[in-house]
């Protein structure tokens, strides 16, 4: 692994974190989530709970799954110069998906998650031929896309349907050691994307096509198929997150996708993470940090107890005042 | 404005599409219901526009409705003395968001997006936080009047949407509007040729915000007061304001065909009803003709401009 990291885009030397990362914007991020989490233990501490203990961490990953693997297929769309409106839309559809191919047997598992990739993928795709062939705006483009999908939701379904068999619960509710099989599945998807952006040529062509598409598209990219490919890995992204929800459900629901939030939220997580919502700079390393963040920030409203209303206020305060930050950072560079 | 047209032409193709189906539409009775149904939509297009033109977005319309509504009604609480100075405040409380909004965007830097996403987050948060969950107190007769009574035969919010279109169109003829279009279309050759970039761009918030009391004003006679009343309000007015033509990243379009936008996007609503497809089709449909329109080419796109410019 330490010599796969040597091979890193960026020059050796530097931080550990610096070297993961692949990319400077990353460690505002993890300085303030370690901030977070001394903050998070002194609370904790006083309000005499224990924050390092196995239940909160615990908590605190599964809580963050979900919305971290959104995130990291939001961070691969909005790198390449793009965004994604319709994730919390397709969220609620993979679910309902999944829930009603499964419909409660164990055999159809395999059917449903093959399924649910499949649609995700297609609506990805339809995102992605939307946004370049039609030269949509990539705001427009995914706020219809997410129109229709709920306009079929809508249509079919008042509540939850389908039921997801035992079996496939596991992958919710589980746990190996302190980590939950949620979170690994995280970890894996974050490793992917952070292996795609670091290592393959589609991964450079994102940054490129992210940083400047007339001139990625000048020196031979075929930017479009770029952006077409980001859109597809984002809604299978939002599709994995589907099936997570799913499982944890134990059904589909056609609402679990908005109430989460997921859509503006995972865009939030991403900027959070330093990851320039204009494209080209940043990376998955930061976005994780960001879910972190948010996931670290939610553990201690808990324990606080507060308003959940009030959560909304503190973390459009810190959204706003971290991307006040980032934009000083660079303007002094 | 020949790059304006083709709303016109979607819209009157919608007019008589509904009049084809409903005879009396076109009757002044009923086009005057159905120009006070646009009219919270259309005047948030208007101010939106001013945003969008410079280069911004404002997300942050749709919570702000809410937050004034909600306001207005705790603080006014049935009584008629307290309905002028609380329309004051709203209006006051719009621009002072629109100025946070500005001056967040413009001299820290963070992206609009961002920026008023996080505004979103504070409003709804903090209007929730202040009435504990449900929207408490009552507007006066005296404010809902501006929302449902009439004039004679014309709606209060017809006239109030007529003063909202005028200032609109004298503001982008004015110099204001000409060095908004400028920071839109090239911020750096805006400032470079002596526009104060950040004081228009703060100013164009400040519309948007001014814009969303005013609808906030007339919604909450309209509609009422409830929690969901600004819901996916600023999703549709960016909607109605690129249907017009005006190209998102700012530099392109006007402010009539964005206001001609908002009166489609509610035409379109109100065809839907007609055929029945209410409920839960109509954000499918909505969103096919949305992106169809845009796709269509109703809007010039800041990319198909550089590849014909270069």
């Amino acid at each position: 692994m330490t010599q796969q990291l040597k091979l890193g885009r960026v020059p050796a030397g530097g931080a550990l974190l610096r070297r993961i990362s692949a990319d400077r914007p990353a460690r505002p991020v993890y300085v303030a989530l370690a901030l977070l989490v001394v903050l998070g233990w002194l609370v904790f501490a006083l309000d005499g709970g224990t924050f390092l203990g196995q239940e909160n961490i615990v908590g605190i990953q599964q809580r963050s799954a979900a919305l971290g693997i959104v995130a990291v297929g939001q961070t691969l769309v909005i790198l390449a110069g793009s965004l994604d409106l319709s994730v919390a839309y397709l969220i609620s559809l993979t679910s309902l998906v999944t829930a009603e191919i499964m419909a409660g047997a164990d055999a159809n598992v395999p059917a449903a998650v093959a399924a649910a990739l499949a649609v995700s993928a297609l609506i990805g795709l339809a995102n992605g031929l939307i946004v370049t062939r039609l030269r949509v705006h990539a705001f427009i483009a995914t706020l219809g896309v997410a129109l229709v999908v709920r306009g079929a939701l809508d249509a079919r379904y008042d509540g939850p349907a389908g039921s997801v068999p035992e079996s496939f619960q596991h992958l919710g509710y589980d746990r190996i050691g302190p980590l939950p099989v949620s979170a690994l599945l995280w970890a894996a998807v974050a490793a992917c994307a952070w292996l795609l952006l670091s290592r393959t040529r589609l991964g450079y062509r994102i940054y490129a096509v992210g940083g400047d598409a007339e001139v990625a598209r000048l020196s031979g990219v075929r930017t479009e198929r770029v952006v077409v490919v980001a859109h597809v890995l984002c809604s299978v992204c939002a599709g994995i997150a589907g099936l997570l929800l799913a499982s944890r459900l134990g059904a589909g629901a056609p609402t679990v996708g908005t109430d989460g939030g997921y859509d503006l939220e995972s865009i939030a997580a991403v900027v959070l993470g330093g990851t320039a919502l204009a494209g080209g700079r940043g990376g998955v390393a930061g976005t994780v940090g960001g879910v972190l963040l948010l996931a670290v920030l939610d553990s201690i409203f808990n324990q606080l107890e507060v308003n959940s209303f009030a959560k909304d206020v503190v973390r459009g305060v810190i959204l706003v005042a971290a991307l006040a930050i980032y934009a000083r950072g660079r303007r002094t560079r | 404005m020949r790059r304006a047209l083709p709303i016109f032409v979607v819209l009157a193709g919608l007019l008589v599409a509904i009049a084809v189906v409903n005879p009396y539409f076109l009757e002044p009775p009923a086009f005057l219901a159905f120009v006070k149904r646009a009219a919270p939509l259309v005047i948030l297009a208007a101010g939106q526009y001013f945003v969008i033109v410079s280069g911004e977005f404002d997300l942050s319309v749709g919570s702000l409705v809410t937050a004034e509504v909600v306001i207005a009604a705790r603080l006014i609480d049935g009584s008629a003395e307290a309905t002028w100075p609380v329309l004051a405040l709203m209006i006051a409380f719009g621009l002072i968001v629109g100025l946070v909004n500005g001056v967040v965007t413009t001299l820290l830097r963070v992206p609009s997006f961002i920026t008023t996403l996080g505004m979103l987050l504070i409003l709804s948060g903090a209007v929730f936080l202040w009435t504990g969950g449900s929207p408490r107190g009552a507007l006066s007769e005296q404010f809902r009047q501006l929302g449902r009574g009439s004039l004679g035969p014309v709606p209060w919010s017809v006239l109030i949407l007529a003063v909202v279109a005028a200032a609109a169109v004298w503001a982008t003829r004015a110099r204001f509007g000409h060095t908004l279009v400028a920071a839109g279309d090239n911020d750096r050759a805006a400032a470079l040729s002596g526009v104060r970039v950040a004081r228009v761009r703060t100013v164009a918030f400040m519309i948007s915000g001014l814009s969303a009391a005013v609808a906030a004003i007339l919604l909450g006679g309209f509609a009422g007061v409830s929690a969901q009343v600004g819901k996916g309000l600023e999703f549709q007015a960016i909607t109605a304001v690129v249907l017009g033509g005006v190209a998102l990243g700012g530099g392109r379009g006007s402010v009539a065909a964005a206001m001609a936008g908002a009166f489609t996007l509610e035409a379109l609503f109100t065809l839907l009803n007609l055929y029945g497809i209410s409920g839960a089709l109509e954000p499918a449909v909505q969103g096919v003709i949305i992106i169809a329109a845009v796709a269509l080419g109703a809007v010039r796109f800041p990319r198909a401009r550089a590849a014909a410019a270069s």
